[in-house]
């Protein structure tokens, strides 16, 4: 069993700059899906997840001197560590706070700009090293100055999920008492180009869980919790406890799921097993729900596996934010722990039809329910499969 | 807390592996490095050796090669700190992405473009649907992994993990780092990159695997005893740094028999290195590598397999020590590295 607190969280997203517009968004079901104005794409009609700032906007937003190196994906992610901060009722970072952050692409959008242009132009030397994910986790780190440990995971559409559990393992073994855990990830033309080489980008709404689902939504976010050891909580309020993770690998394919997601079962059955508690005591599961045909199926089996004839009441948030992937499980957590303080299910959009071979209805109206335990699912590349559980303080 | 015995080891690097026996090494004539190249179909078969990336191939030789020789056949855990990552894949398909203007795009380069498509491909080989992980922090990368992987043994959550550092270069994304001077201009490698006096320094390919274990083997290597990650210090601080790693293990600086460092010729950060050399290290055996095997982001994982090996073999080869200290029985090995006076990683080893 686990048990380690959540004291504060922030959040950016294509549903808005903070808790207070993401949770509007969800709340009255408005997605932040659109098309690409601020990503410089020949794929204008591809819907995104996009946040409609700029980077100069969000650079003056954060105080930046001009000349500054940070990518897009530093810059969402100071956003989100500030307002975590700001909510967290602690004045500023003690020098033992770890930071530990996912991140698929990370400062790739910086690279793509100037990849024929770090040779002419030497202003641009500056991002020569944003091509390292781990740049732009330092960046975040010392706009906040934090000098201990940092460390970055990249483990495609799971990394931020990944980076929770860690900080979890890390206050657990006594090594850290405070961490900031979560992940950034931006638009870029790179994963843009990608998953559409891969044919799997929808050319509407992203339809998860539905018999007719034709594809993903890629999005951007920035989002971050800080987890701390009780004893450096004080009389701070816990606004969730994390009691479960677990990972496990799928072992199928580099970018498709098993037909019996078993990579899927296992993460879920291990986080489980960590929290201590019976499946049925589960209610409510954020499902990964990308809205392409093998994900959903995949992770619809592997839930049967899990749960049999109970399932709990579940959905993807995804038509909402769009997948942001190496920020997804991080972005999902907040999803999952406003779900807790709201006791709210979030909305499902877009399903009108349930698969056919595994017949599992989610949930498409906002709805009040009793919220002990929420479980998030986030699935990657590489067959990383990770699911984090959440509990009611 | 369970013990973690290294139970086995594999490198591939700019230099043969018997370079710890034979003390011979080769210099080069570039400061970008190319890793020996193995015997890889010995273990890879040939349809997939063509598609796979350096990274991958070096990653799933060393993997097989140290789980053969600690006779494990599924680790609990698959860890892979990688500093740069599948950049050969990722530099394919930015390249085509960019010169046809977002045009019709194969995707194999972007689905082997993911960081943890080393870990990934090790787990589909192996067939192992265990706790799977991939970290990236420039230099701090092995080190995040290792750190992890001791949180498994140590609290008996896992009992054997694979652990690996792996990284590979790229024609353009490397050819970057000679632009803003992380690669040296001059070529020069040997004893003498350690000693000049220019920025940059000499970057190479690199992976070094091992199987980490809470059972001790009769021929087990060495004991990972702690590793510390500290993403920024001043030039003065390496040693408080240092003395406060040994104080929260109960050991004194005298009780480090050996130290490797990452001296990488690069004027404007050896000085993090240069006055522990000369102040707590001064009676210490002390060793550098870079100079033989070049830097990238995971190298310390081969001054990890560098340290292992002296403390099995009770040896320290010539052609790595920096001094003159000697010394005749090798018990404790420290391992202090940084990368542009950032992602600062200590590891101590001990004899099992």
């Amino acid at each position: 069993m686990c048990a380690v607190a959540v004291t504060g969280m922030g959040i950016v997203s294509s549903l808005g700059k903070n808790l207070f517009e993401n949770y509007q968004s969800l709340n009255t079901g408005k997605t932040g899906i659109s098309t690409p104005e601020i990503l410089q794409t020949n794929y204008k009609d591809l819907p995104v997840g996009e946040i409609k700032i700029n980077n100069t906007r969000l650079s003056n937003d954060l105080g930046l001197n001009p000349g500054h190196s940070y990518t897009r994906a530093a810059l969402l992610g100071c956003m989100a560590v500030r307002e975590l901060l700001h909510n967290s009722g602690l004045s500023e970072f003690d020098p033992g706070t770890g930071f530990i952050s996912g991140t698929t692409v990370g400062g790739m959008d910086m690279t793509e700009s100037f990849f024929d242009q770090f040779s002419e132009n030497s202003e641009n030397l500056r991002y020569i090293q944003a091509q390292h994910p781990g740049f732009t986790t330092e960046k975040i780190a010392a706009y906040f100055g934090l000098n201990a440990m940092v460390t970055t995971i990249s483990t495609a559409c799971s990394s931020s999920a990944n980076a929770i559990m860690l900080g979890a393992r890390l206050i657990e073994s006594g090594r850290l008492k405070r961490v900031i855990v979560g992940g950034t990830d931006c638009l870029t033309r790179f994963t843009l180009n990608g998953f559409n080489s891969l044919k799997i980008l929808s050319g509407e709404t992203c339809k998860p869980f539905d018999e007719n689902r034709n594809g993903l939504n890629l999005g951007e976010a920035a989002a971050y919790l800080l987890l701390e050891a009780d004893e450096m909580k004080g009389n701070r309020p816990a606004i969730a406890r994390i009691s479960g993770y677990g990972n496990a690998n799928d072992a199928f394919h580099q970018t498709a799921s098993s037909q019996n997601g078993e990579g899927a079962y296992l993460a879920m059955k291990k986080a489980i097993e960590k929290a201590g508690v019976d499946p049925v005591n589960i209610n409510y599961i954020n499902a990964h729900g990308t809205g392409t045909g093998n994900n959903d199926l995949s992770e619809s089996v592997a839930i049967k596996r899990v749960f049999g004839d109970h399932i709990p009441e579940f959905s993807s948030t995804k038509a909402l934010t769009g997948h942001t992937l190496g920020a997804a499980g991080a972005v999902e957590a907040v999803i999952s722990i406003m779900a807790i303080q709201n006791q709210e299910v979030f909305p499902n959009l877009n399903f009108s039809q349930p698969i056919r071979d595994t017949g599992l209805m989610p949930e498409t109206k906002l709805h009040s329910k009793q919220l002990n335990y929420v479980l998030s699912n986030s699935f990657g590349f590489g067959g990383n499969c990770t699911s984090l559980i959440f509990r009611n303080e | 807390m369970n013990k973690v015995f290294i139970n086995g080891i594999s490198a591939i690097s700019a230099q043969d592996e018997d370079i710890f026996d034979t003390g011979n090494f080769q210099e080069f004539s570039s400061s970008i490095v190319k890793a020996k190249d193995q015997d890889y179909k010995a273990v890879i078969k040939p349809m997939m050796l063509r598609r796979m990336s350096q990274a991958v191939k070096m990653g799933l030789y060393c993997s097989k090669k140290a789980l053969t020789e600690a006779g494990i056949i599924q680790p609990g855990a698959i860890i892979i700190g990688t500093g740069q990552g599948c950049i050969q894949d990722t530099e394919k398909f930015m390249q085509s992405m960019i010169e046809s203007e977002e045009g019709l795009l194969a995707p194999t380069s972007f689905i082997q473009s993911t960081h943890n498509t080393v870990g990934g491909q090790i787990a589909l080989e192996l067939n192992c649907n265990s706790y799977n992980m991939t970290y990236t922090q420039n230099s701090g990368s092995f080190e995040s992994a290792l750190l992890d992987s001791l949180m498994l043994i140590n609290t008996g959550e896992e009992t054997t993990v694979l652990v690996g550092g792996v990284d590979e270069t790229s024609p353009a994304f490397t050819g970057f780092q000679v632009l803003d001077g992380q690669i040296c201009k001059e070529q020069i490698s040997g004893p003498d990159l350690l000693k000049k006096d220019t920025p940059g320094t000499m970057i190479s390919e690199s992976a070094s695997f091992f199987v980490l274990d809470a059972k001790k083997q009769e021929k087990s290597y060495a004991c990972v005893r702690d590793v510390c990650l500290k993403n920024r210090i001043q030039k003065q601080e390496p040693e408080q740094l240092i003395l406060e790693f040994l104080k929260s293990n109960e050991l004194d600086i005298s009780e480090i028999d050996a130290v490797i460092l990452g001296n990488n010729g690069d004027c404007r950060y050896d000085g993090y290195y240069s006055g522990i050399q000369e102040a707590i290290f001064s009676k210490t055996a002390q060793l550098a590598y870079k100079h033989l095997v070049g830097d990238n982001h995971s190298i310390s994982a081969y001054a990890m397999w560098l340290g292992a090996r002296i403390i099995a073999e009770n040896r320290i080869p010539e052609a790595f020590q920096i001094n003159h200290v000697t010394c005749d029985k090798i018990d404790k090995v420290l391992i202090y590295n940084q990368y542009l006076g950032k992602n600062h990683g200590l590891i101590l080893l001990e004899k099992p």
